[in-house]
């Protein structure tokens, strides 16, 4: 039979696909140092809201240390912590801690038996109120008003509780349509972890990375979907990265009185206001958020860099070290800043990481 | 047809049956090598598609509600559901829009346009199939849905008693009637297409016939050009809808999805079709909630695997009295 080379052919091909298919859930080892011309690659999976900023710091890591390859693969936050949990990863990118019951000696396959992991922020980032509202500039909002209108209890532009904290705005008479993120985001559990944290009368369910279906309101893709959507339909309000905002109004947040504007200073002053997780070790820098301090801008995602304590591999170590250094560093922050319109991290806090960085082995 | 026709009706002696290959003519065993492969190769990969969906989705499939509840997305069947009701509902939406629209355009080029001006546009039309899904999805979500909002609270103000039209206006036109519109806009030129070659083919004679017995030309088409091409027109509205049904892009970026089950066709919350809830959900998956994901691929692949065999047994059926022969 003739035909029987060509289905072995074609077997051969669609089986190859297929196992190509099944072979995509294993990243390729992390850290490898395959010491060919002194060439090192080092592996982080993480985060996509540290995207742009990442996209920065490998490009002017690597301009600095031309013998080094990082790769960042932004396939998500609970990605990049299975990835390093497992081991394939040899740092991940995270929009929150571990959390305790992640935590613990031995837990993770890239680092040394005895070695816990180590939270480092590296990455702030202010969620605007963005909003489309014809005749309206300026919009300060309380915290209960913003969760009303997300929960779909406030319908309307002229709602007494809009007015009062708008008294010279002109609201119109027309029903606001809510914009929030059709897809899982960091984004969205930090927006609503702001609501439920300062107005939890109103907003009682607890922060996710999907947004409460219950509460209806528009859907779009991502980030850049949000912010379209709010741009193209009238009388909206979303909610987007600050950076991302473009020319549409951002909305003050009222906090103790004060209307906050999204601005970088206002963002990183929260962790500042804010303590670590109790009962870590020294140096991991895992932060619960105060969202209701004074002068602080509420709505904040804070992304981490999780590494090891102490690495297997001692080369991969020094690379991280290097590299999250440089993350963290002044020069690092202020290059985020301008490729991701991120909020930089206070100088303190910066120091801080670099001290818990320097004890990594 | 034509060549069907004029073939003679006795096989050519030397041709003989093409299962016994002769020795000296290896062009023909080659030849139905090649063919039987490509045969076997399409069922192969179909195979492979569908374990793939089966062994990727079923930890999904298989898990403990519970678990699905903390780790996935939810119990599986209810969570499913909406989405696989917004794929069927889009697309029939789609179907409704399209399909009278391009049953016009082709019988206007088969029939009526003066063929100066019918094969410019069979070209046009055939251009727009090659429209990537990806700039459907913007020209739907930059300039359809802000333009057709003042027309939906028209419709929502006026006709706001029939359920389809209820409910809140969206304020940003990003409805299922809009991800309806740009998936008709999609799939318009394939079912044209389709349909006026199928026109085109209608026996010349029948309507010359029709003529001469005093038909106008309405009752001619009615006649001898339509029921001759019933089951080509299913077969080009079956395809038509196969790629609506799994139309991703431009649904991603155009719907206002999210998980509930309604008719209505202006407000803001559509029910999400399967594809663009993978689109959506995919890149932040990890774990049980990819698994999850797959598994709804596999449903959408069995929905369109239903669709296809129902349209083949229906063109199969009629195919016997279409008229023509």
């Amino acid at each position: 039979m003739r035909i029987k080379p060509i289905a072995a052919a074609a077997l051969v091909t669609a089986t190859t696909l297929a196992l190509a298919g099944c072979a995509t859930n294993e990243t390729p080892a992390a850290g490898n140092t395959s010491a060919s011309g002194g060439s090192q690659t080092l592996t982080g999976v993480g985060a996509s809201s540290q995207k742009a900023a990442q996209e920065k710091w490998v490009a002017e890591f690597q301009t600095k240390n031309p013998n080094i390859t990082v790769n960042y693969s932004p396939d998500g936050s609970g990605a990049g912590r299975s990835a390093f949990i497992a081991g394939a990863a040899a740092f991940a990118g995270s929009d929150r801690p571990l959390k305790d019951e992640e935590m613990g000696a031995g837990k993770f396959a890239g680092c040394a038996a005895d070695s816990n992991a180590l939270n480092l922020p590296v990455y702030i980032s202010p969620i605007a109120v963005i909003y489309n509202v014809e005749g309206v500039t300026d919009l300060a909002l309380d915290p209960e008003v913003v969760a009303g209108i997300f929960a779909g209890k406030i319908t309307k532009w002229n709602d007494p509780a809009i007015v009062k904290t708008n008294p010279g705005a002109k609201l119109p008479d027309a029903t606001i349509t809510a914009v929030h993120r059709a897809d899982d985001s960091g984004t969205t559990n930090n927006f609503t972890d702001t609501l439920n944290k300062l107005a939890p009368s109103v907003w009682a369910a607890p922060a996710s990375d999907t947004f409460p279906a219950d509460f209806g309101g528009e859907a779009a893709n991502g980030t850049s979907g949000v912010v379209q959507a709010v741009t193209g339909g009238t009388n909206t309000i979303g909610y987007a990265d600050a950076s991302a905002a473009g020319s549409l109004g951002k909305a003050s947040i009222v906090v103790n009185g004060k209307p906050l504007q999204p601005t970088a200073e206002a963002a990183a002053a929260i962790l500042d206001h804010s303590q670590t997780v109790a009962g870590r070790e020294a140096n991991d820098l895992a932060y619960s958020l105060d969202r209701t301090s004074e002068g602080v801008y509420p709505a904040v995602l804070v992304s981490y860099a999780i590494v090891c304590q102490t690495y297997k591999d001692s080369a991969v170590a020094t690379l991280v070290k290097d590299y999250v250094g440089y993350m963290a560093s002044a020069d690092g922050q202020a290059a985020a800043a301008s490729a991701a319109g991120s909020a930089p991290l206070s100088s303190a806090l910066q120091a801080k990481v670099k001290t818990a960085l320097d004890s990594v082995k | 047809m034509t060549e069907k026709l004029t073939r003679p009706p006795t096989a050519d002696p030397d041709a003989g049956p093409p299962a016994q290959a002769d020795p000296r003519r290896p062009g023909e065993a080659i030849f139905r090598g090649l063919a039987t492969g490509a045969g076997i190769t399409i069922l192969v990969i179909l195979a492979l598609v569908a374990s793939f969906l089966l062994v990727q989705g079923s930890p999904a499939l298989f898990a403990d509600p519970a678990k699905l509840a903390s780790q996935g997305y939810g119990e599986f069947a209810s969570w499913v559901l909406p989405y696989a009701f917004g794929t069927v509902w889009a697309a029939l939406l789609a179907l409704l829009l399209a399909v009278p629209v391009a049953i016009g355009i082709a019988l206007f080029i088969s029939h009526y346009a003066p063929r100066r001006l019918a094969q410019p546009l069979g070209y046009v039309i055939d251009l727009l199939a090659a429209v990537p899904s990806v700039v459907f999805g913007l020209w739907g979500s930059l300039v359809l849905a802000p333009a057709v909002r003042p027309l939906y609270e028209a419709l929502n103000a006026h006709l706001g008693f029939i359920p389809l039209f209820a409910g809140q206006v969206s304020g940003t036109g990003r409805t299922i009637l809009t991800a309806a519109i740009v998936l008709a806009t999609m799939i318009l030129p394939i079912i044209t297409s389709l349909c006026r070659e199928v026109f085109l083919q209608a026996p010349r004679l029948h309507e010359e016939a029709a003529l001469a017995l005093g038909a106008t030309r309405w009752e001619m088409i009615k006649m001898a050009v339509l029921p001759f091409a019933r089951p080509g027109i299913i077969a080009a509205i079956m395809l038509g809808l196969g790629r609506a049904l799994g139309e991703t892009m431009a649904v991603t970026m155009v719907l206002s999805g999210s998980r509930n089950i309604t008719f209505e066709l202006l407000t803001s919350q559509n029910p999400n079709t399967i594809a663009a809830t993978i689109a959506q959900n995919f890149p932040e998956a990890f774990g049980l909630k990819t698994n999850q994901l797959i598994a709804a691929g596999l449903v959408l692949f069995v929905i369109t695997l239903a669709v296809n065999s129902i349209a083949r047994w229906i063109v199969a059926r009629r195919a016997e009295y279409s008229g023509a022969n």
